[in-house]
């Protein structure tokens, strides 16, 4: 026998409101998305295509030729020269600045007074326009009327055309290049240092480690070590990236004697329009920041498992 | 090995507020001793002081009968757990706990890396090193660990490396600044006793931080009760419970809270929460003041009387062995709740909201005067005793 | 409390170091002022002296106001920080709240298209972007000099960790409250993440005021020029030979974010540092 049976009103199945969560979320999330797409993800894949093209901006046509670019660039002696300077600024300003940026942190940190004044004093030059800053330099640095030429001939010591002389421009870059970053490498050790627990340095008297040079190799320095790897990969991030003093101070001159990557990149693409071969130099500095920043990320995954 | 310590009048303020004040105790040579306060009492500071981690303002610490105060920690002879453990977490296990060695028995050039292991004598003092951070790891239940970091162990393991830090050098003195506060309940207990086990092996003497009395109590020889920067009361733990110096010490210890029922002395007999006591104290006659019942000292009654409370029940908790009940005291006698703990066997049906008498024995109930002092009432006259015989 | 008190000689010593390094740090910036407030005949004169015989400050300021387009640059600089740094704001905040707070299809792609951004420095988009401005005709524009900015991943991403910070809890109240999800956005999360706002703001402010990479590629004329270039086309014009005034015009595009920087030090310290981190 078949009954049919009417399901009662009330335990009929509720008829779901449509759930409007991921709509809104589209719609709030639509903007960024289009965006990066347009002007993040979309850019860095065009610069791998143009680079693969003999491409001059302006002309009528290109075609494609492979790696030749790549092999040209190789060959260039510009761009071989403007590498190395580019490499051995940031071997010397990294050392430098994180050596020093550590030193003045542990200076401040070591006693109470005045602290936030040295601080200040010290992170000025970073947040400084480094563009107005370099016309500063240029004038202290100017041959005759400088400061540091008027300084040096005062205590009897040579002096050099800081910026016109090839053997002095890189070094002279470099310095203004530390003169900006310490203060940036000073904040994340001060960082560093707080974050040290107060417990360590108590357990570390106790056991018999409380001079100065103790307490520093046996708490401070290894404690600070993940941020000493930060510290350098950011700094050396910084470095590659270097273009407002070349530009504004030497041209990459004398003798290509300061040429450095990201200016090459600025004169091939938007100076000689060589379109192509700029996005070749592109893809170079794209490998070597990516590069870095993966290598930060794998020193920011380790400093978790040190704690 | 062992020494004996004491401080006298120890003072101590951080920026005007006082934190100790006149703090003065003498610790018997392998004594455990734990200070035990709630948080802010002060007794951490103390501990630092001992440790030379801080200094006093006033006063002196004598450690083995020879002042200290001018000495730094390492010169001391006493060793510390941290409550967070403070392990180098760059170090392994087994230099964590050789680097209290390393510091005293090798020179400054001996402890340089690399160069320090060509110097002479430098490898027979590491070898003999090594073989007592073996010892200890030993003795600890560790020795498999000693190649691992810090951030590889689990909290109990990371406890007993501390604890093996402190002990590989023999020290005089073992500060404990509460060590088991990180670990699970579990844990806890078990540790708790690992560390007397330890104190008994070692025989030297132990001072104990904490702000947990099931540890004071059960761990230690005296514990000295703190609060607001000064010592109440130094005693053996049943001591400190049965016969507290003033209100604060009978409040903080004992789980749950002593009852404490506002009270007025006559002469023969005191009154308090609407009935009378056979209780009296000469020299409080006429005054307010206290009485403190523990709630174990509550039994039941049959019915009400002299010395019988009787209220609601507002509460019952069960906790398997014992029965908590929570009494609701009538309004006309200044009201309030009374808690009882009853073995659950000898408790009948007690149900929420009926009418319940409970009796206390006139020798355990604790006076107080109104200024918190704990007060000795008179001895009973002989007509009463015999009337309950 | 983590190192032990210093004893006087040790502290004296700290205070020499540091006011020695710290002086040297100061050298350019007071060098800058020095001769911007000199009169030529002094600047070309041998000698240390820091302050001028004959002040010269009048003269050299109202050149570097009057014979260059300075307050135009200026101008320029706040229009496009200002625009740049709303746009950041308008857009990365409810994509971020979306990541922290909403469940949607593509939430993952999403994540790992920011991540990826968070990667490729501007430099190297620099030369597609303008070719796209090149062709949309956009080039030597306001909107050139802003465009490229107007996403940022970085902001996407610090504004998500703080949101996730806040409590599913409060979200679900402002809905009960009857606000709309854009709304639960500008008048509940933004507000609450005014930490990661205000450090989001000085980092942009700072990159765009001081950036001179991108305007010198996408901007010719003069009247669009933000400071740096301002100061570079100046220097260039100049020849070098007028330094009072090139000096006095140093001094005045440094000095709002310098003093904005001692107003509120802490700030530029969190905003900066923790910046790239």
């Amino acid at each position: 026998m078949r009954a049919v049976v009417d399901i009662p009103e009330a335990t009929r199945p509720v008829r779901q409101r449509p759930d409007t969560e991921p709509i809104a979320a589209c719609l709030l999330a639509a903007p960024a998305f289009a965006l990066i797409l347009l002007l993040f993800i979309l850019p860095t894949l065009a610069v791998f295509v143009i680079a693969t093209t003999d491409w001059q901006f302006g002309a009528r046509s290109l075609s494609f030729v492979g790696l030749r670019n790549f092999a040209e660039l190789l060959a260039d002696s510009t761009f071989r020269i403007s590498f190395a300077n580019t490499c051995l600024y940031v071997l010397v300003v990294v050392p430098a600045t994180t050596a020093i940026g550590l030193a003045v942190a542990l200076l401040i940190e070591s006693g109470q007074s005045l602290r936030a004044f040295y601080r200040a004093v010290h992170f000025l030059p970073f947040m400084a326009t480094l563009a107005a800053m370099a016309v500063a330099w240029e004038a202290l640095l100017h041959p005759t009327i400088g400061l540091a030429n008027q300084t040096l001939t005062a205590l009897g010591l040579p002096t050099a055309n800081w910026l016109r002389d090839e053997r002095t421009v890189l070094p002279v870059l470099g310095l203004i290049g530390i003169w900006q970053n310490l203060g940036f490498a000073m904040v994340l050790f001060l960082a560093g240092l707080k974050s040290i627990p107060s417990e360590l340095y108590d357990a570390s008297e106790i056991d018999g480690a409380d001079g100065t040079f103790d307490r520093l190799r046996i708490v401070t320095l290894p404690m600070l070590g993940p941020v000493t790897m930060f510290v350098v990969i950011v700094v050396a991030l910084r470095a590659f990236q270097t273009f407002d003093t070349v530009k504004i101070l030497t041209q990459g001159g004398p003798a290509k004697a300061s040429e450095m990557l990201l200016y090459t990149l600025y004169v091939e693409s938007f100076e000689f329009l060589r379109t192509g071969y700029g996005a070749a130099v592109t893809v170079v500095f794209l490998a070597i920041v990516v590069g870095l920043t993966l290598l930060q990320a794998r020193v920011m995954d380790k400093r978790v498992h040190y704690q | 090995m062992t020494a004996g310590l004491t401080f006298n009048g120890i003072n101590k303020s951080f920026g005007g507020a006082h934190v100790l004040r006149q703090v003065s105790l003498d610790v018997a040579s392998g004594e455990f001793l734990s200070l035990l306060g709630p948080s802010g009492c002060g007794k951490s500071t103390l501990l630092r002081i001992i440790a030379g981690l801080e200094r006093q303002d006033a006063g002196t610490v004598a450690i083995g009968g020879r002042r200290v105060d001018d000495l730094r920690p390492k010169q001391r002879d006493i060793a510390m757990v941290f409550q967070s453990y403070a392990l180098y977490p760059h170090m392994s296990v087994a230099d964590n706990i050789a680097l209290p060695l390393r510091m005293r028995r090798l020179s400054g050039m001996q402890r340089l890396p690399l160069v320090g292991g060509l110097l002479p004598g430098s490898r027979t003092t590491q070898a003999g090193i090594a073989k007592e951070v073996t010892r200890t790891a030993r003795a600890l239940g560790i020795e498999s660990l000693l190649a691992r970091k810090p951030g590889q162990l689990s909290g109990g393991q990371r406890q007993r490396v501390a604890v093996g830090r402190a002990m590989v050098r023999n020290p005089a003195i073992f500060l404990m600044d509460e060590p088991l506060s990180n670990l699970d309940a579990k844990l806890r207990v078990q540790m708790r006793a690992e560390i007397k086990e330890l104190h008994r092996r070692l025989g030297v003497t132990f001072i104990y931080v904490t702000h947990d009395q099931t540890e004071a109590m059960t761990m230690s020889d005296r514990v000295a009760v703190m609060a607001e920067g000064e010592i109440l009361q130094v005693d053996a733990p049943q001591v400190i419970y049965a016969d507290p110096a003033n209100r604060k010490v009978a409040e903080f210890v004992g789980s749950p809270k002593i009852n404490m029922l506002p009270a007025r002395f006559g002469a023969d007999l005191t009154h308090a929460a609407g009935t009378t006591f056979d209780v009296r104290a000469r020299e409080l006659a006429g005054t307010a003041g206290t009485l403190g019942i523990r709630p174990e000292a509550l039994h039941l009654a049959e019915a009400p009387g002299t010395g019988i409370f009787t209220g609601r029940v507002r509460l019952l908790e069960h906790m398997g062995s014992d029965l908590f009940v929570h009494l609701d005291l009538p309004h006309d006698g200044e009201g309030g709740t009374l808690i009882a703990r009853l073995l659950a066997e000898r408790a009948p049906q007690i149900a929420f909201g009926q009418t319940l008498h409970l009796g206390v024995r006139t020798g355990r109930i604790l006076v107080f005067a109104a200024d918190g002092r704990r007060v000795q009432p008179d001895p009973a006259p002989a007509a009463v005793l015999r009337s309950y015989a | 409390m983590s190192l032990r008190r210093l004893g006087p000689v040790a502290a004296l010593a700290r205070h020499a170091v540091l006011l020695a390094s710290g002086a040297l740090m100061l050298i350019p910036f007071v060098w800058m002022v020095s001769l911007s407030l000199k009169p030529p005949g002094e600047i070309f004169r041998a000698g240390f002296s820091l302050l001028p015989e004959q002040w010269y400050a009048v003269e050299n300021y109202s050149r570097a106001l009057t014979a260059s387009p300075l307050p135009r640059y200026m101008l320029n600089g706040v229009l496009v920080c200002g625009a740049i740094l709303s746009l950041q704001i308008a857009i990365c905040a409810p994509a971020a709240y979306a990541l922290a707070k909403l469940r949607f299809f593509g939430r993952e792609g999403l994540f790992t298209l920011v991540l990826i951004g968070l990667l490729i420095p501007h430099e190297v988009l620099a030369l597609p972007l303008f070719i796209l401005a090149y062709k949309l005709g956009l080039l030597d524009t306001y909107a050139a000099l802003i465009m490229p900015f107007a996403v940022s991943p970085f902001g996407i991403f610090l504004f998500r960790q703080f949101f996730k910070s806040i409590p599913d809890d409060i979200v679900h109240a402002a809905r009960l409250d009857g606000l709309s999800e854009l709304a639960i956005v500008w008048r509940v999360m933004l507000p609450m993440a005014m930490p990661a706002v205000i450090a989001f703001s000085i980092f942009s402010i700072v990159s765009h005021w001081n950036d001179l990479f991108w305007p010198l590629i996408a901007v010719r004329s003069e009247q669009l020029m933000p400071p740096p270039l301002g100061i570079m086309a100046f220097k260039n014009e100049e020849a070098g030979s007028d330094y009072g005034p090139l000096m006095a015009c140093a001094t005045l595009v440094v000095a709002p974010l310098v003093v904005a920087f001692l107003a509120a030090q802490r700030w530029f310290v969190e905003g900066l540092g923790g910046g790239v981190k």
